[in-house]
């Protein structure tokens, strides 16, 4: 198993993202941002951070980097693609996901320790927990607040498309439906806001993080 | 700014006597540009020249010191190689024009410090200090000033792991902005700022130089703030975290690689300190052109190119041979690089511009040539700040108008209602706590942050603290407090202090009393770190912090690092379980003197209670020692507020009440509101079991039992002083910080 995690200019979690995908088994390598393939690589990470100091918006121009051609082609074959924060923030960009992320209700980044419920029926896809589980994993930004357009919405539900939703009452930052995090509808792609490479040591708080990390590796074809 | 005209020396800081000083060092009159550079190099913020006699009483030398005063930033060893790397410096008087970015430079400005060394920031913490909440002015410079430490820490994944925030009248017109930031180095990939080797090129890095910040270290940070400070915007820099995440990355690789010589960062006064700095600490010379350095605007001056304080630079020196190979590394990481000078053997800070000079000053002269002042302190007669009775206001506000100004529940709720005491999650939340994963202990989970060290198989501790309020009522003893807090939070999270920084934040030097309270506290610095034995390694002096009303209360704020064997011994400052005993270990006295409580009743005045500096050593030795062995459920230092405060925070903080009485504290000699209310170093709440609190006590330390863990309910005896709250009650008193700036916005 070898997950590769993208670097940008501007990337702040990625040696993090890094030692949670080791923790979780296999190799894993920095991928600069100007790598147009991904060739050996078993799954991707787009990691949190500022890529490109979050000019013109957050994620607005990562997605038109070398590396990130590269993981919409690794994506369409089915390849597990794991977006933390400004990574999913990226993903929406890049239309592998649907909705948007805003700024917060709030107007202020917000960092603080929330309970996430996962979301949807147990599958063989991406995100294989228990629906209802319940994990403890931070959540750290200023524009997190998922939208997309009521139909779109339905039809994400519908479709088994939320991953994670905030636990009743620990919504951060507004987000519709207190949704924390969405998959694409092939199951390959899943983003969230929530960073649970920093929930991966029982020092740093919990280690729930652990278990999406397992879910994406387990979903490699 | 213009070009300097024909006699600018005062309208650019210069006395008399320092400028005719100048023309006898160069044998002639300066020209614009070498004045411009003298003007910021004599400045008080790079010369120091009333603080630098003061200073040289302060201790610098210990077995873990890797780098001491004079570098970037201080260093200490760690152990297996590594070693950590921190300095404060203070942005006060930007971000009083403009606190947004004043406080994001502030932090940009010290990381660049801290990185300049090889090591890569790990962690920021801050101290500041606004007016009272209630006025329009502090609520907007504390939203600002919060948003600007989040906008560049968070956004170059450097965790804010701690820091403090107090709200005093005297900083309504002069707010103090600090930030510490520690690094973590591999010794063999530090570097020293010093320039070498005759021929090496000077190469400058990072953002394009333009007009911002020009003039800032001696307009803004060596005057007085005034009317008018809206006009002195444009010397306010503007900050870039991303161009200063992309530098950071680019140095730390090329160190890495062994590229460079030596490295400096471009702060206050631009390329003439950093030329200046590094030519003096080399014993060289530097040429620089400044037609090749990179510009923002095409048509700027050579002068104001020289001291520009565009953010986000460095400059280096490097070997002919690599300067290919620096250029190729900057180019990866997208940051500006130009070759813009060389280092020379004649002693001489010369400045070209397209070959042609314009400018030539003995480096002796710019650096070390500035007269150093003696200061004429004068005690003054009485308290020389106000005094305002809000106590009943608060009570009221916050209890209804049925309240009892005097009932000792209703003040301990006002008490912890009081912006300075109250829980700071509302600004801490928006802060990046956690990037790098060695976030052991998040604000106030502990009484120091913790940070895991898996390099070298251990952790660190670091606390940042200052009570101005405490100081003002004696600069000696309120500072020698400051060093001793420190040490008891990190001896609450089982750390063994390694090193200090300092930022000493005073008023007018020119003037008495501001002389007199500086060089009391820098005694009083000396003293303390000498009986601790923990080196000064670094720091940094703010003077001229005055408003129309005065100077601000004098704030020495001190930084602490010290370390642990394992991240996972640092005690909560939390109560753990319902049961436990708690106790008071320390030679705790408690006196009104500067409490929060005697400001709350308008009944400040001079004069602290004498202190027994080694006692208080020893319960520190006593409290870490126990942390280590995993005997204290909960370790949390009495500050501000007093004992009732610091055992409300352990209950809040667990969501478990208590059941205490405080006689024996009161067989100390002191009332009971004294021993509810009242402060002084040396105190320690601690929780666990009664058996090992009481097995703590010696020769040395003395432990008094209080009551137990338990119920809905803060209970505290204290004869006729007795109170009980609820918990609910309590929390919410203390966690009210965030609806009053809600309630602001």
């Amino acid at each position: 198993m070898i997950w590769g995690v993208l670097q940008f200019p501007g990337s702040c979690d990625e040696r993090d993202a890094l030692h949670a995908c080791e923790l979780t088994g296999g190799e894993a390598r920095l991928i600069w941002h100007e790598e147009r393939s991904l060739e050996g690589i078993d799954a991707v990470v787009v990691p949190g951070g500022f890529s490109y100091g979050d000019y013109l918006r957050a994620g607005a121009i990562a997605r038109f980097s070398p590396a990130m051609e590269a993981v919409a082609e690794f994506a369409a074959a089915g390849g597990p693609v794991l977006g933390i924060c400004n990574g999913f923030q990226v993903l929406c960009e890049a239309n592998l996901l649907p909705g948007a992320l805003l700024l917060n209700e709030s107007t202020r980044f917000t960092c603080r320790q929330v309970e996430l419920v996962a979301d949807g029926p147990e599958s063989g896809d991406i995100v294989r927990f228990q629906a209802r589980r319940r994990l403890s994993i931070p959540v750290k930004h200023g524009e997190g607040r998922y939208w997309a357009p009521e139909e779109v919405l339905d039809a994400v539900e519908a479709g088994g498309g939320v991953a994670f939703r905030y636990a009743p009452g620990q919504n951060p930052n507004g987000s519709a439906r207190d949704i924390a995090g969405v998959r694409n509808e092939a199951g390959n792609v899943l983003g969230l806001m929530p960073h649970p490479e920093h929930a991966v040591d029982p020092m740093t708080g919990s280690t729930d993080g652990l278990r999406v990390f397992e879910a994406v590796a387990g979903a490699r074809a | 700014m213009n070009a300097p005209a024909a006699s600018p020396h005062r309208e650019l800081g210069l006395t008399d006597s320092e400028f005719e000083l100048i023309c006898e060092k160069l044998g002639r009159e300066p020209n614009g540009v070498e004045l411009a550079m003298f003007s910021l190099l004599w400045s008080e913020h790079c010369a120091y020249k009333h603080s630098r006699k003061l200073l040289r009483r302060l201790p610098t030398e210990g077995a873990r010191v890797v780098m001491g005063p004079g570098e970037n930033a201080g260093a200490v060893d760690i152990g297996a190689g590594y070693a950590v790397a921190f300095k404060v410096e203070s942005h006060n008087h930007p971000s009083a024009v403009e606190p947004f970015q004043g406080a994001a430079t502030g932090v940009g400005g010290i990381l660049r410090d801290v990185f300049a060394l090889g090591a890569r920031p790990i962690a920021v913490l801050d101290s500041l200090r606004f007016g009272e909440l209630d006025s329009v002015r502090s609520r907007h410079l504390l939203d600002g000033a919060v948003r600007g430490i989040g906008h560049y820490g968070n956004s170059i994944g450097v965790p804010t792991v701690g820091g403090e925030i107090y709200f005093e009248a005297p900083y309504e017109h002069n707010c103090l902005v600090n930030a510490m930031c520690v690094g973590l180095a591999r010794q063999e990939e530090m570097v020293r700022a010093a320039a070498a080797g005759v021929g090496n090129a000077v190469v400058l890095m990072g953002a394009s130089t333009g007009r911002d910040g020009i003039g800032g270290a001696s307009v803004l940070a060596s005057a007085e703030l005034g009317d008018g400070d809206e006009a002195k915007r444009p010397t306010v820099q503007i900050g870039d975290p991303f161009e200063e995440s992309k530098l950071l990355e680019c140095c730390l690789e090329l160190l890495g690689k062994g590229l460079l010589v030596s490295l400096q960062d471009l702060g206050a006064a631009g390329l003439t300190s950093s030329a200046s700095e590094m030519a003096s600490a080399g014993r060289v010379g530097i040429e620089i052109d400044v037609a090749r350095v990179p510009l923002r605007e095409a048509d700027m001056e050579p002068f104001e190119i020289m001291v520009s304080e565009s953010q986000e630079r460095m400059l280096a020196v490097v070997e002919p041979a690599r300067v290919d190979e620096v250029i190729a590394v900057c180019e990866k990481w997208q940051t500006g690089v130009a070759e813009v000078g060389a280092v020379t053997d004649d002693g001489i800070v010369r400045v070209l511009c397209e070959g042609a000079t314009v400018g030539e000053m003995p480096v002796a002269a710019l650096v070390d040539g500035c007269p150093l002042y003696d200061l004429e302190p004068t005690e003054p007669e009485g308290w020389i700040y106000g005094n305002e009775d809000v106590l009943a206001a608060r009570i009221e506000a916050d209890a209804g108008v049925d309240a009892d100004a005097d009932d000792p529940g209703s003040i301990l709720l006002a008490l912890l209602a009081a912006p300075s005491v109250a829980s700071k999650r509302w600004a801490f939340e928006q802060y990046d706590l956690i990037v790098g994963s060695r976030t052991a202990r998040r604000p106030q989970s502990a009484d120091a942050a913790v940070l895991a060290i898996p390099e070298s198989g251990r952790a660190i501790a670091v606390s940042i603290d200052g009570n101005g309020r405490r100081v003002a009522c004696d600069p000696y003893a309120g500072t020698v407090e400051a060093v001793l807090e420190c040490a008891q939070n990190l001896a609450c999270a089982g750390a063994e202090p390694l090193g200090l920084t300092n930022c000493l934040n005073f008023g007018n030097p020119e003037k008495s009393t501001p002389a007199w309270q500086l060089d009391r506290a820098v005694q009083g610095l000396a003293d303390a770190c000498e009986a601790l034995g923990v080196p000064v390694v670094g720091g940094n002096v703010s003077l001229y912090n005055e408003g129309p009303e005065g100077p601000i209360y004098p704030t020495p704020v001190v930084g602490m690092v010290g370390e642990l064997p394992d991240p996972g011994l640092a005690a909560p400052s939390a109560f753990a379980a319902a049961g436990d005993a708690i106790a008071l270990l320390g030679p705790f006295e408690p006196s009104l003197a500067g409490a929060e409580l005697t400001k709350l009743r308008g009944e400040l005045g001079k004069g602290l209670p004498q202190l027994d500096v080694a006692a208080v050593a020893a319960a520190c030795a006593a409290v870490r020692d126990a942390a280590r062995d995993g005997a204290l459920a909960c370790a949390h230092d009495v500050s501000d507020g007093g004992l009732a405060c610091a055992i409300a925070e352990c209950a809040i903080g667990a969501g478990l009440g208590c059941r205490v009485d405080l006689q024996h504290l009161r067989e100390r000699g002191c009332s009971p509101e004294e021993a509810l209310f009242g402060e002084g170093p040396g105190g320690f709440v601690v929780s666990g079991k009664r058996e090992a609190l009481e097995s703590l006590a010696s020769e040395n330390v003395a432990v008094l039992h209080l009551g137990h863990v338990g119920g809905a309910a803060i209970e505290i005896a204290a004869g006729d002083r007795s109170l009980a709250i609820d918990l609910a009650d309590a929390e919410r008193a203390w966690r009210s910080l965030g609806e009053r700036m809600a309630f602001a916005e």
